[in-house]
């Protein structure tokens, strides 16, 4: 019984336990052809689980999913896949040793009698990629292939099977601006060619950009429709359940002595190829660099190596004067650098350590008395700390991989921003993180800063490189193309961002004359 | 659904394998779509040409290479102040068809030469010679020791070195190798670790020995009836090949068996993949043991005694000069095992079956998003695998004394494991990881033969120590399959 005349895919009354914590409250959702459906949801409400169920990954527990009317009933997701369901999974599911045809084809391979055949297979790919408009290499190895790319094909995956209903997790968080642009371009291309599109997110501005129908979810309920027409702040309102500032309000920053200074810094990575190649910055006190990039041209790496986590070749870095170019991670912390790194599942926290544990990890020294942990003491700081950062959950007790990302996130800035800082190195700190979280975090950095700490944040967010920075260094190919003031335009940014110098992206963008009018004038005015 | 209209998809960027020239295309740009295109391609392009140093890993590598060169050198500067006379080499054996000349060296000059050579190659190493250069270096000084060290062992002896009896005899100790290589990395590929391959081995020889008996004397029986002596003979000797195929058949069905076992504790239970392989290595070691001592010693000959497998000599092929009595003059369980390596890079790397078993080796949970079961497929790999690892234990029976004895696999399972390790869980590469081991085992034996004056326990010492070496210094770092060891819990 379709709704409304309607076909489609609708959900009627999902629910879906782990457990006492309920996922999917009884969720009603219609999902129709040529349409383009937002879930808007915080970390944790239940979007990609609801997604799983729907996709045939997880059981639900009550409640019916039909297609045009006919109920459904999915074993598993090869069901799910034949009924015409294809999703792009919030971690991508490629294998990085098989080659991009041959994860295309994984699970539904070409050839006769169990043989695979691959130059079919490599040449229905290509028939595929043509039809899309997706560029990719059949023969390419998926573990080679930049972010963007590997996107691309986690699509073509998803539209094998002709898919009518595409699922989209969370598919912009790991992706540049400019790769963002291009989905973007894609998914309203497949709408207009028919498919109903599922796009989960929480950028406010993107939903604001395809939705044609938008559901929240807040703690595993629909909480409401909105519409596309909405501003960004009402969406985020009815998102977290409060009001939310989008931008962060910051004073004018005080610089005060160089804390942070890197020299010719050079560093390759495990392969041998040089990824930071000649980097000199300065960082003050009180101040804020951010590093803006293409994601892997060189700000892990040039992360990784002012900690002491990887050796580097050749340069020199200085904190406070002193040379901490061979320090070691232990030494780094000791003399006072908090870092976040970019990936905080795995190299920010242990996520089987409890909540508590992961608070007082980097210091556990200090609350230990002849080798004994005092454990009243770990408990009480870190109930302090999750007091203070907001971090949510029901005890310091369980371990920190029952926190959602968001919060984890906050632990993982909780325990850098415990003790005192000379300077504070975040990778990417809101990477995947939704808005109430972000207007949290982003906060805390400021408030660091106006305590007179250095810091620099990497980041591939233009967003948050415009809301945090006093100064912005944009790298590409492992050089810094150029430190520019943060009231430069994006578009300018954006060409520095492939590599063009300052002046040259100014030229082009018509915010600076070309040099030889420049010249002209000068003699002009000369005259 | 209908073709899409050209240009109703944007054109995703394209892959662009040089640096935007700064000055080209991207300054006329201006607007914003194109410039994120110059930077999307730009981000396509990083790693392309970049700037290369030598990383702190291969540096490290090619330190201890080259230092590993030096100590070899002087290893053979020692067997120069030790060497006499000279050193007679053989390219055949009287009996061939064709004999081949033989070709004599003085053993001191040699042996220097040898050092020498050694020496130099450690040079280029330490000097950064290019990567293809190395290649050649790393070989040549291999060739040095090789050379060096069977110019002074064969030295002043009574007999010449035999090539072909070496080579020969290389292929054959490599066949237990070869199978249990196969039959471990399949499971592996499949993302379960096999450290019972011993198991596998000892169960499966030790099923050969009762079975291929017990088929001999069950087809014998009637031939002591015979009142002809030549009729009964005959007779006698036609049990042979059914023996020996049944002892085979049998360990296969013993090693699949162990399989299951793995499996089941493994795949359906969850229990750590490695300590299950080394309980049943216990386990299999402890019952073989067991069984041999009460009930299959007591009574050889109607539980413990195999017809072994004869050579086979390929028509035509095998009177080919040097390469003949080499390849072509083996035993039918040598053939199998050559055979069976191209049937399983067959099987892992041109069906279905096996591109599945290699997705769940490496991402599960990708698997089962397109539909695949996972256990189940893990199942049929280590099932599969069983057979081959099982065929592995027929080896010490048929290709040997015909009789089990305990542990008789004498901890070659483990170098099996190894052997695929090396070779990188491929099964071309692991079968010349085995050659390399067999070619290693049978110089020790013909060290034995030449009457070096080297202990015998020293010697039969030899080939680990050159597989410990190979996996330390010279194979450097391997990428085993990603979730190689960790049981899916869906
Ligand atoms: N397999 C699981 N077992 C237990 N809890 C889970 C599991 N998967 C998700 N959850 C919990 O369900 C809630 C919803 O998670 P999820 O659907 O991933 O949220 P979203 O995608 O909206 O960020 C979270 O609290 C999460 O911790
Ligand atoms: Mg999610």
């Amino acid at each position: 019984m379709a709704p409304e005349g309607v076909g489609g895919l609708t959900l009627r009354g999902m629910t879906k336990r782990f457990g006492s914590l309920v996922a999917n409250d009884s969720i009603d959702l219609d999902i129709i052809p040529g349409r383009i459906h937002c879930l808007l949801g915080e970390n944790g409400a239940g979007k990609s689980t609801l997604m799983n169920v729907l996709y045939g990954l997880l059981p639900a527990d009550e409640g019916t999913v039909s297609i045009d009317g006919e109920v459904q009933h999915f074993r598993d997701s090869r069901d799910a896949i034949d009924a015409g369901i294809g999703m792009v999974h919030q971690h991508f599911m490629l294998i990085n040793v098989f080659t991009v045809a041959e994860n295309i084809v994984l699970g539904r391979e070409p050839g006769k009698f169990g043989y695979l055949d691959m130059a079919s297979a490599r040449k229905s790919v290509r028939v595929l990629s043509e039809r899309y408009h997706l560029e990719v290499n059949p023969d390419a190895v998926v573990g080679d292939l930049p972010v963007g790319v590997q996107q691309r094909v986690e699509i073509l995956k998803a539209l094998t099977n002709d898919a009518k209903y595409l699922i989209f997790d969370e598919p912009t968080a790991v992706l540049t601006p400019q790769e963002t642009d291009e989905l973007m371009g894609i998914m309203r291309a497949l709408r207009d060619e028919g498919h109903a599109i599922v796009f989960i997110t929480h950028k406010l501005h993107e939903v604001r950009e395809v939705a044609d129908d938008i559901t929240v979810i807040r703690r595993g309920k629909v909480v409401g429709k909105a519409e596309p027409g909405m501003s960004e702040a009402q969406l985020a309102e009815m998102m977290v359940g409060r009001s939310v500032s989008l931008t962060v309000a910051k004073d004018v920053a005080t610089p005060g002595a160089t804390v942070l200074s890197v020299k010719n810094l050079r560093v390759s990575d495990p392969s041998g190829a040089v990824v930071v190649n000649d980097v000199s910055f300065d960082v003050a006190a009180g101040e804020i660099v951010c590093v803006a990039g293409v994601q892997g041209n060189g700000q892990t790496e040039l992360a990784s190596s002012l900690l002491g986590l990887i050796p580097i070749l050749s340069g020199k870095i200085e904190l406070d004067g002193k040379d901490i170019t061979k320090n070691n991670p232990h030494d780094s912390i000791y003399a006072g650098i908090g870092y976040v790194p970019e990936d905080r599942q795995r190299d920010g926290m242990v996520t089987s350590f409890t909540i508590a544990e992961n608070l007082v990890l980097d210091r556990i020294d200090d609350y230990a008395k002849f080798g004994r942990i005092d454990l009243r003491g770990v408990v009480g700081k870190a109930d302090a700390l999750t007091e203070e950062f907001d971090i949510r959950t029901p005890s310091t007790a369980l371990p920190g991989s029952s926190l959602s990302g968001g919060n984890q996130q906050k632990l993982v800035l909780a325990r850098e921003l415990s003790r005192p800082l000379k300077l504070l190195l975040a990778s990417q700190p809101t990477r995947g993180v939704d808005v109430g979280a972000i207007e949290f975090l982003h906060n805390r950095i400021v408030a660091e800063r106006d305590k007179g700490t250095a810091v620099l944040i990497i980041s591939t967010e233009l967003d948050e490189v415009e809301n945090l920075a006093d100064r912005i260094a944009v790298m590409y190919r492992g050089q810094v193309v150029g430190i520019v003031p943060p009231d430069t335009g994006r578009d300018v940014i954006g060409l520095m961002m492939a590599g063009m110098t300052y002046e040259d992206a100014q030229v082009s963008c018509g915010v600076r004359p070309a040099a030889a009018n420049v010249a002209a004038i000068d003699e002009g005015q000369e005259a | 659904m209908s073709p899409i209209i050209d240009g109703k998809f944007p054109k995703s960027t394209d892959v662009v394998d040089e640096l935007l020239p700064v000055s080209g295309p991207v300054e006329a740009a201006g607007s914003e779509v194109e410039a994120s295109a110059a930077a999307a391609a730009a981000v396509e392009s990083v790693s392309a040409s970049l700037e290369h140093a030598e990383s702190a890993e291969d540096r490290s590598h090619r330190l201890s290479v080259a230092t590993l060169m030096l100590l070899v050198s002087a290893l053979l500067f020692f067997m120069a102040t030790k060497a006499r006379g000279t050193a007679v080499f053989a390219l055949s054996d009287e009996s061939d068809s064709v004999v081949l000349p033989r070709f004599s060296v003085p053993a001191v000059p040699t042996v220097i030469v040898c050092a020498v050579i050694c020496i130099i190659a450690a040079a280029g190493l330490f000097l950064k010679a290019p990567p293809k250069v190395r290649v050649a270096l790393n070989v040549l000084a291999g060739l040095a020791l090789l050379v060096g060290f069977l110019s002074w062992a064969a030295g002043d002896r009574a007999f010449p070195f035999y090539i072909t009896a070496q080579l020969n005899g290389s292929l054959a100790l490599a066949v237990p190798l070869i199978f249990g290589a196969l039959g471990g990395l399949i499971g592996e590929r499949s993302g379960v670790v096999n450290v019972a391959v011993e198991a596998q081995f000892l169960s499966g020889a030790f099923a050969a020995a009762l079975v291929g008996t017990m088929v001999k004397n069950a087809i014998q029986a009637p031939c002591k009836l015979m009142a002809d002596a030549m009729a009964a003979s005959e007779c006698m000797a036609d049990a042979a090949p059914w023996a020996i195929s049944a002892a085979m058949a049998a360990s296969m069905v013993m090693g699949l068996l162990m399989a299951a076992l793995l499996a089941l504790f493994t795949v359906k239970y969850l229990v750590d993949q490695v300590v299950m392989g080394v309980v049943m290595n216990l386990f299999a070691t402890g019952l073989t043991g067991y069984l041999y001592q009460q009930f299959v010693n007591s009574d050889r000959e109607t539980y413990n005694f195999v017809p072994t497998m004869s050579r086979i000599s390929v028509p035509g092929l095998s009177e080919i000069p040097f390469i003949g009595p080499i390849l072509f003059q083996q035993k039918p369980l040598t053939y199998i095992a050559f055979g069976c390596v191209v049937l399983v890079w067959f099987l892992l790397f041109r069906t279905k079956w096996g591109l599945r078993v290699r997705s769940v080796g490496e991402h599960p949970e990708a698997a089962e998003t397109v539909g695949i079961n996972v256990r189940a497929t893990r199942w049929q790999a280590v099932l599969v695998g069983g057979l081959f690892a099982g065929l592995g234990g027929s080896y010490f029976i048929v290709m040997a004394t015909g009789q089990f004895v305990r542990d008789i696999s004498s901890g070659l399972g483990f170098v099996a494991i190894a052997t695929f390790i090396m070779g990188r869980w491929r099964p071309g590469l692991s079968l010349l990881m085995a050659l390399f081991f067999g070619f290693v085992s049978q110089l020790t034996i013909q060290m034995q033969s030449l009457n070096t004056g080297l202990d015998g326990a020293f010697l039969s010492m030899l080939p680990y120590v050159a597989t410990v070496v190979a996996v330390a210094g010279l194979v450097g770092r391997v990428v085993a399959p990603a979730a190689d060891g960790t049981n899916y819990v869906k």
